[in-house]
């Protein structure tokens, strides 16, 4: 999957529910249109992002992937796109 | 051939098209009430939340749904009432008070880094170790999140009668917290898609 994304939030280490409070406020700072890559190591932020996503209005999800770090740990990246 | 009309078919036509509009514009007046009718029963993109609980966790979890019902776009707010108070009080007020408004002003936290746990309290114990531990996990702190509500736009509204019976000032609590009372909560609570008691 290519998705270009405009801006990258490096949500590391954060807990529910900061990853999506953060994404909230970078999402809303964006153009219609363009998308928001969130890097979160919270395995909660998979399904947080999903249900956050269901009821919104400003953002849907586009896509989300999960990467293993050089360090062994997974990286969860989601991608929203300002509606 | 063109089919000729009498200046009498033609007059009649007029009419009735003149008839036709009238109805048709009634519908739509009657339309437009209608939905406008059913849109107010609709829930709106609202979370009304009862913080009746004092305990810590209790708090805590209040404060994430809250915050969490802000990202999503609901407009969130927060009725504190009787222990739940504490979690806007920020200092404590004995001055005009009388015996058991100060009994009570002592025997219950003078903000919300008092409040302990609503398991395993063990004198303050369980409360040093519960932020001990979210602060290991990077977990936001209470105060922190109450901050991050309100800059997510959450309103918090403090129940007049209950700080009456308790005796709290409006002075021992958060600026920004409004005053109200049931209805000031109902009148949120019955339109919003989420209404919580904690």
């Amino acid at each position: 999957m290519t998705i270009q994304e405009s801006k990258v939030l490096d949500a590391q280490g954060l807990k529910c529910p900061m990853p999506i409070v953060k994404a909230k406020k970078e999402i809303d700072a964006l153009e219609p249109g363009q998308v928001l890559k969130v890097i979160a190591t919270d395995k909660g932020s998979v399904l947080d992002f999903q249900g956050w996503a269901k009821t919104n209005k400003v953002a849907e999800l586009v896509g989300q992937e999960t990467e293993s770090a050089p360090d062994g740990t997974e990286r969860y990246l989601h991608f929203l796109r300002r509606k | 051939m063109i089919d000729e009309k009498s200046p009498a078919d033609v007059s009649a036509l007029v009419g009735l098209l003149g008839d036709l509009r009238q109805r048709v514009d009634g519908l739509e007046a009657r339309l437009d009430s209608e939905v406008a009718d059913i849109r107010e029963q609709l829930p709106a993109d609202r979370a009304a939340i009862v913080m009746f609980s004092g305990d810590l966790d209790k708090v805590l979890a209040g404060f994430i749904i809250a915050t969490g019902a802000a990202t999503m776009g609901l407009e969130t707010s927060i009725f504190f009432t009787f222990w739940g108070l504490t979690a806007l009080k920020r200092k404590r007020v004995l001055e005009g008070k009388n015996l058991m408004e100060r009994m009570m002003a002592m025997m219950t936290p003078e903000s919300s880094k008092g409040l302990d746990p609503s398991k395993m309290a063990y004198f303050g114990a369980g409360a040093v170790m519960l932020r001990q531990m979210m602060k290991t996990k990077d977990v936001a702190s209470l105060e922190d999140m109450v901050e991050l509500a309100k800059e997510m736009g959450v309103r918090f509204v403090a129940c007049e009668m209950s700080m009456d019976v308790m005796g709290v000032r409006r002075e021992e609590l958060r600026e920004d917290a409004d005053l109200g009372g049931v209805a000031t909560f109902l009148g949120e609570a019955v339109n919003s898609k989420l209404a919580l008691f904690i």
